[in-house]
This record gives structure tokens, sequence and C-alpha cells, in this order.
């Protein structure tokens, strides 16, 4: 008869044991509490050390700790309310200082023995939890400019250096860079020296016009080397300025080859935010022209190795083209209050390259005056004539330009800042180092804390309302089978919840509905078994051979036609963007359950009920 | 319980003609709609910028509406959504908005309005050419789930019953898209997911009954492939209109209490759902039958069946 052989038995408390202990973790709320990081920008690291001094500021501010522990370069501390939260954000802000990015986190609750088995609740989407989303797209064209000119001054450089008179080096195409030399003899050195140092370029020699050129090809693999490494700036970068906001978990992934997606839980304002990602800011410092006078340029004659600059209130200035050294150079900035006047200032600290720049100028030019001038590049998509445009702005200010009194070195400050607002920000960018490649938002979604709250009520409202309906659909239409198959289907839920939380596969609103969408379809298995069995009864068998025969039929029909909507979910999948694949992944993943569950797990629990027993009827 | 008390024996088959002219006007229809009113696009492909704001007091809509006027906004949508105190801001892409900064200025310049500070519920923003980015991939996604399951099929079953099924499928997403575009509902990303489900769907309800076309196949030696089909259509009846059941009744609480962001998602499912389980029945298998599909075409590879019980209980049988 249809009996079930012991193993199946251990095979259905293994899965009911799985889903029990992974599921379980969405039992406990989150609380709040702080997490402290370590500015990767800077040279500091999250230890014991930092752990006692976090614990006693707490402690000494009368804020009591749930719990405080160190992992993964992170501190954080549960607390027991949201007030105790924001006073223990604003009490380590102000004694760690910017060294310390201070963010304020919901940290799971779940109990230590469930974590050591890796058990965590559900990671939910941005819809659900409240947050923003930005898919930034990354100018590849401006990088590779950016890349191939700096290639021009390489070479400019390496024949300067090694005294190779030449007519001119320039850039001939996007990716072409031409040298014209007057003697064969200096063009073939200049070719042995380019093609020792420039390996990942194509090098080429000829004549034209009596002309003895050298042609160096940037390769498609040298850009796509260029895009790569561009991307990775890049997200390292947004990841330092992003760790300045204060915000834990988020993050910063790469999409496709040319754009990064940024996601940021709990942030309500996304304002800041956007002021902080897309911007490229850095400082360029130059040399005041002082040996022209000004009048005769504003009359449009510039001298040669001059430009002219304006500061903020628009007054015009005379500025030596040669750039010193920009924000590239600075390793360290930090905003704060002029000591003697009071006013904004940055505090900056740079390189050992310009440091001895710095240094070596200063020195030689005592009583001159040196300028610094904030450079900010704008990417913005503007539709012009109803097509797409990229349109670059590039703001220059000069914002100070003082007289030298003394020879600098490492460390300098910069005044005439606005207001606390700009110091901090141009510090902040400074630190966290410019942006490979210019960035331009393509793509915002921001749900606000209560709409996130509000996602989550809905979605598991539906979830119960529709699995509830199916449940009485089923007792009342196949009675005890149907009892069977809604114990199949709870298992079912409870082992699509355990299976996402051990991925740690991002729940979205629309992954609720694929869960809402599964449980009307899981049923289809068994649907089809029992229609089976009815059959099988019909055409005068015995209800055993029925059982039988019922499950045996439908296995390739169930089996075929879970595999073909297995097909649809996964092109979802690779659709991609976020939400729409939060449902791929829960039709997915409810579809291998499904089987499982109704075909296996009924199988055995029908067999409980009826195996052993001659019968005469079936209640189905 | 039963819905269907005894075995039916309804000539589907026989209903083909009258069925085949009515899937022929409502996709007529579908596509005449599509191609002159076309479809009301969300933001997610259209591009532009919508914003939810959530006053503490009732807003009368026309203040609103002057205010953004005023404020250069004449080309924004405004209404209610949930009470009088939410409001729904739609700017479409223009010369002037085009960047993701549109929304944070339209937000300053509404709190500095007479109507006072709100709260910000929700932001999106879609630039121009992601827009049509994400409207391309999604046909892309379209397609390529329509030939992943055509050669599912034809490796599983046949060409004949390859096409049978792709054509039911094709017909459920025109029409579906037509009923978008008559009714004017907005078409989004949640709804082109569920386009894609609704493909999964009805395939599931199409296979069953070619599954049970190729075992009749074997079984009933005899008798002719039109009757074949319509026997296997009847068998598999009851299933069909159960697993519809259930899956719409789970449809209906989506809809009903999942709130604005489903309720576009559960709508296309649902009338996806119908279609495609008319489709399964009218369409799937008469288009196979038209194209000559004999038992011969199945029965000659021996399919072997997967999972059979060791205990077989026909050996324990009294």
């Amino acid at each position: 008869m249809n009996r079930n052989p012991v193993w199946k038995y251990l095979v259905l408390v293994l899965i009911v044991a799985f889903g029990a202990i992974y599921a379980a973790p969405n039992l406990f709320q989150a609380a709040p509490g702080v997490q402290v990081i370590a500015d990767t920008s800077r040279n500091v690291r999250v230890d014991q050390e930092l752990l006692g001094r976090v614990s006693r500021l707490l402690e000494s501010n009368d804020i009591q700790t749930q719990s405080i522990d160190l992992s993964g370069g992170k501190i954080r501390a549960r607390l027991a309310s949201e007030q105790d939260q924001s006073k223990a954000r604003d009490v380590l802000r102000d004694s760690l200082g910017n060294l310390y990015p201070v963010a304020l986190a919901d940290l799971p609750t779940t109990p230590s023995w469930l974590q050591s088995m890796g058990g965590a609740p559900m990671y939910l989407g941005l819809d659900l939890r409240g947050g923003v989303h930005f898919l930034l797209q990354v100018d590849m064209d401006e990088a590779e400019r950016k890349a191939s000119a700096a290639y021009v001054q390489d070479i400019r450089k390496l024949l300067r250096e090694n005294k190779l008179f030449n007519e001119g080096t320039s850039k001939t195409s996007p990716s072409t860079i031409t040298v014209r030399f007057k003697k064969e003899e200096l063009r073939d050195k200049a070719l042995n020296l380019a093609l020792n140092q420039f390996r990942e370029l194509e090098i080429n020699d000829s004549e034209r016009n009596g002309k003895f050129v050298l042609t160096l090809s940037i390769t498609e693999r040298a850009v796509a080397e260029i895009r790569k490494s561009a991307l990775k700036k890049n997200i390292e970068a947004l990841r330092n300025r992003i760790d300045q906001l204060g915000v834990s978990e988020p993050v910063i992934q790469q999409q496709g080859t040319d754009r990064i997606v940024v996601q940021l839980p709990g942030v309500k304002d996304p304002a800041e935010a956007k002021k902080i990602l897309g911007k490229t800011a850095t400082l360029e410092v130059r040399m005041v022209d002082e040996e022209n006078a000004l009048e005769s340029s504003v009359r449009g004659r510039v001298p040669a190795g001059s430009q002219r600059y304006f500061f903020r209130d628009k007054t015009p200035i005379l500025l030596k083209k040669r750039l010193l050294y920009s924000g590239d150079n600075i390793v360290d900035a930090s905003a704060g209050i002029d000591s003697q006047g009071g006013g904004q200032v940055v505090s900056i600290t740079l390189d050992g390259k310009a440091s001895s720049i710095n240094s070596d100028v200063t020195g030689k030019n005592i009583g001159k005056r040196m300028a610094v001038v904030y450079v900010e590049i704008l990417n913005e998509a503007k539709l012009v004539n109803g097509k797409e445009v990229v349109v670059k702005k590039r703001i220059e200010e000069v914002i100070t330009a003082p007289v030298i009194r003394d020879q600098l070195g490492k460390r300098f400050q910069i005044t005439g800042l606005n207001n606390p607002g700009e110091a901090q920000s141009l510090a902040l960018l400074l630190r966290a180092g410019s942006l490979a490649a210019p960035v331009y938002i393509v793509e915002e979604r921001t749900v606000g804390p209560s709409l996130g709250a509000e996602n989550i009520e809905k979605g598991f409202k539906s979830v119960l309302y529709g699995f509830l309906a199916v449940l009485v659909f089923m007792v009342i239409y196949y009675r005890l089978f149907g009892t069977v198959a809604s114990f199949a289907l709870c298992l079912n839920l409870v082992i699509i919840v355990a299976v996402l939380s051990l991925l740690q596969a991002t729940l979205t609103l629309p992954g609720v509905a694929g869960m809402v969408l599964t449980v009307g379809m899981a049923v289809d298995a068994n649907v089809l078994i029992f229609e089976r069995i009815r059959e099988e009864i019909k055409a005068g068998s015995s209800p055993q051979l029925a059982i039988h025969r019922g499950y045996d039929n439908a296995f390739s029909t169930i089996i075929d036609a879970n595999l073909t909507t297995l097909i649809a979910a996964l092109v979802l999948f690779n659709f991609g963007t976020g939400p729409i694949q939060g449902f791929a992944i829960t039709l997915s993943i409810g579809i291998l359950t499904s089987m499982l569950t109704a075909i296996f797990v009924s199988r055995i629990l029908v067999n409980l009920f009826y195996g052993k027993r001659r019968l005469d009827t079936l209640a189905i | 319980m039963q819905l269907l008390a005894k075995e039916t024996k309804i000539n589907f088959i026989g209903l083909r003609k009258g069925a085949a002219i009515m899937s022929v006007l409502l996709i007529a229809l579908g596509i005449y709609s599509l191609a002159t009113k076309g479809l009301n696009y969300g933001i997610d492909f259209s591009g532009g910028t919508k914003v939810e704001l959530v006053y503490e007091v009732d807003v009368p809509i026309q203040e609103v509406r002057a205010e953004l006027e005023k404020g250069g906004y004449g080309d924004a949508v405004v209404q209610y959504f949930g009470s009088n105190k939410d409001v729904l801001i739609r700017i479409p892409l223009s010369e002037k908005n085009s960047d993701v900064d549109s929304s944070t200025r339209l937000v300053e310049y509404l709190n500095s309005t007479n109507l006072g500070a709100a709260e910000l519920r929700s932001v999106e923003f879609v630039g121009p050419t992601f827009g049509k980015e994400l409207f391309e991939k999604g046909i892309l996604a379209l397609v390529y789930s329509l030939i992943g399951v055509m050669i599912y099929v034809a490796f599983r079953f046949e060409w004949k019953f390859s096409l049978g099924s792709v054509t039911a499928l094709i017909h459920d997403v025109v029409i579906t898209l037509g009923v978008f575009s008559v009714i004017g509902l907005e078409f989004s990303l949640p709804v082109l997911a569920a386009l894609l489900a609704v493909i999964g769907y009805s395939l599931n309800d199409t296979i069953v009954v070619f599954d049970r076309i190729r075992e009749n196949f074997r079984k009933l030696r005899e008798i002719e492939t039109k009757e074949i089909m319509n026997i296997s259509i009847n068998q598999t009846l009851p299933r069909t209109i159960l697993t519809s059941l259930t899956t719409l009744l789970v449809l209906v609480a989506l809809y009903f209490y999942g709130g604005d962001a489903l309720n576009g998602f559960a709508a296309t499912l649902i009338i996806g759902v119908l279609i495609g389980t008319y489709s399964s029945i009218f369409v799937a298998s008469p288009t196979v039958l038209a194209l000559g599909a004999k038992p011969e075409d199945l029965i000659q590879e021996v399919v072997e069946k997967e999972g059979v019980d060791v205990d077989d209980p026909e050996m324990h049988l009294p």
C-alpha cells in the first residue's frame, strides 16, 4: 500500500526544521541603534580602543545600551528608544568628528544562536523600508578624454626630459596623438622611448610632407581598461562620500559597464544626497600673473601663458595658465573656523609631490599672490528640441588669492568660503577624492518612511487575505485532501520566507506580489494531482491505486508546467531593474519550493492518513 | 465538492471558428487602439518626475494647480491619491525639467507658496533616454521569453505545439495590451513584469492541456486528433477552472489590499489570467490542429517517466 519509508519522514522533518529556523529571524523586530565606521579616506581604524571610547561616551551621557559590539569594521550599539538613538548620534558625532562617521541604524534583534546558524531577517528593498535609490550614468567619453589628455602630458614630458625637439604634440582624434619631428633620428629615438614607456598604446612611425611623424593610438583594450578603472575609482569615491553622509548599509554597485547603483536606506531627503553624489568639485592652485596689467586683458588681449578668471563677486583676475597642483594632490581636508578672522576655512593637507611644489614656489615668490580656484563640473542630461544632450557646465571661481607671506609646505588653509555648509561640503568632496569621470543621475526613486511602512502593511495584508481565501477554498473543495494541500501551502510560504532570508535576496513590493501570486499558483500542482485522483476513482480504480496513479500521472505535467513558468521568471530576472528583479526572485523561489511541498510533502501526509488502511472511499 | 457535476463533453474544437473570429476581432481592436491611441506610459517609460506630497490639512486641487502654473509648471498633472491631503504631481520631461533636480526645485517651490510645507512621500525621476531604454529592454524581455518558451515546448513536444503555444501567448499579450490601451490604464514597469507573469501563467495552462493530448494520443489510438483534443480539454477543464479561480482569488486580494503601487500589476494579471485561460482552451489546441498535428508527431519518441515510485501498489493490491 501507499506507505512512507522512514527516510521520507526524516526529510520532512528536515524541511520543516529548515523553514522554521531560517524564517524565525523575521519574527524579531529591528531595534533602534547607532553605527560607527572609519572614514576610509583617512588612515584610521575602528578597534577595541574605539569601542571602549564609544561605550564610555554613551555611558557618561546616560544612554543605556542594550548591546554593543564590533564586527566587520563597524561598531554597532543597540539602544532602548529612538530618542536615545538621536541623542547617541549627536553625542558621538560631536566627539568623534568626521574621522568616524556615525549613522542611525536599525539593528536586528535576532538571538545570537540563530545568528550563529546564519539566520537573519529578510533584506527589505527601499520601497519597503524607505530610502533613496539613484542610478548614475558615468560619462565614459569624458573619462577617455581625460585619459588621452594625460597621455599627451606624459608624452610631452618624456620628449622634454630627453631633449627630443619636436614641432608639437597634439591630439588628432579622440584616440590618437601625433608628434611631428624635423629629423628622422629624433623621431626614432622617441619611438624607442615611447615603445618602452607606453606598452598599452599602439605606436607607429611615418613620413608626411617631409616631416617625421610618430602616431600613438589608444587601443580598444586600453580604452576598456580606462573605462573599467574609471568605474572602479568612481565607486570608491562615491563610497567615501556616502560614508560621510552617515548612512548605515548603503549599497553602491556597478550596473552594466557604465552605470552605478546607489541605494541609501533610511535617507528621507534626497536633496542633500543629490548635491554630494553627482558633484565633481576640485581646487586648482595657480600663481597670479602680476607682470601683465589686468586692464589690457579686459579689453580682450590676454597675454600668452595667462588666463582671465573671476572672483565670486565677478571681479576679474589674471592667473598663470600653469597649474601648480590640484584637488587630486590633497590627502586630507577639514572644515573649521579661522582662529583669527573668524571666517570659514578649509584646512588642507597635501601629498608629497604637491608639498614640494608648494614649498618651492612659495619660497621663491614671497610677496606675490597665489590663487585658489574652485572648479566644479556639472553634467546634466537636458532635453534640447526633444533630444537628449549631455550638457557640461564648468564653473571656475577664484575663491581666494592671498599674498604669500611665508614659505608654505604640506599644510595650509583656504579662506573665502561663504558659509559653514559650503566649507563642509567642499572639505568632504576634497577628502573623498574626485570622481575619475563625471556622473549624472538617470533615475531616482525615493520612498519616504511612512510610505515604506504602508507598503509593508499592505503587502502583508494582501498575502494574508489571498492566502486565507485559497486555504478556505481548498478545504471546502477537496476536504481532507484540501487540508493536506493547505498544510503544504503554509509550509511553502514558510520555506519561501526562509530561503529569501537565507539568501538575503532583496524583498521588494513586487516581490511580495510575487509571493501572493505563488500562493495562488502553488496549489495548481495539488489541483492537478487531486483531479487526477478523482478521474481515477471515476474510472473505477480502488482508492489506494487512485492515489498512487494520481500522483504519478500528474508528475510530468507539473514539471513541464512549472519549468515553462520558470523560463518566464528567469527572463524577468535578467531584464533587471531592482523591484522587478525582486518579483522574479520570489516567483522563481516560489515555483521551486511549491513543487517540493505540493508533490513531496503532500504525498507524505496523504500516505500518513490513508496509507495503512483498506479504503472504500476517499475524502476528496 | 465539485464545480462541474459531471464529466463535461463540450465540443470546444467545434467552437473554434467562432472563437477564432472573436480572437481576431479582439486582436484587431487591440492593435487599432494601440496604433491610434497608444499606451498611457507611466514615467518609467516616458521619463519625467513624479512627486507625492502629504499636507497636514486638506488642500484644494485647483489651488495646487494655480500655484504650479505661477511657478512655471503649466504642464504638470495634479491629482489626489487617497485623501484630499495627499497630492500627486507629475511633470513631463521638458527642456527646463529634464534633470534629477527637477523634483528638488518643485518641492522647494511648493513649500515656499501659500500651501505651506508638505511631507515628501515619494519621488520618482526617470531621465530622458533611460525611460526609452527601459521600454526597449522590456520589449526584448517579452520577445526572449517567447523564444525561450518556443524552444522548450519544441523540445518537450514538437514544433506544431510550440507554435500553437506561442500563438496563444502572443494572443494574450496583444489583447491585454489592447485592454490597457482602450481603458487608458497606466503602463508602468510593474505592469510589464505582470505581463511576463501572464506569459508564464497562460503557458502553464496550455502545457497542461498539451500534456493530456500527448497522453491521450498514446492511450486512444483509434480516435481522430480533433476528438482527442476535445477529450483532453474536457478532462483538464476542472483543473483549468480551479487553478484560474485560486489565482484570481489571490489577485483580487492583491488588487484591493495591495495599495496603489500594486494596482496596475494586479489588474494586468487579472485581465491576463482570464484571457490566458480562454486562450489555452480556444487558441492553443485549435492552432496546433490547424497546423496538422498527428498522433505520430508525439508518440514516436518514448518519453521516460520520471519519478516512478519504488513501491508500486499494484504489486501489493489484493
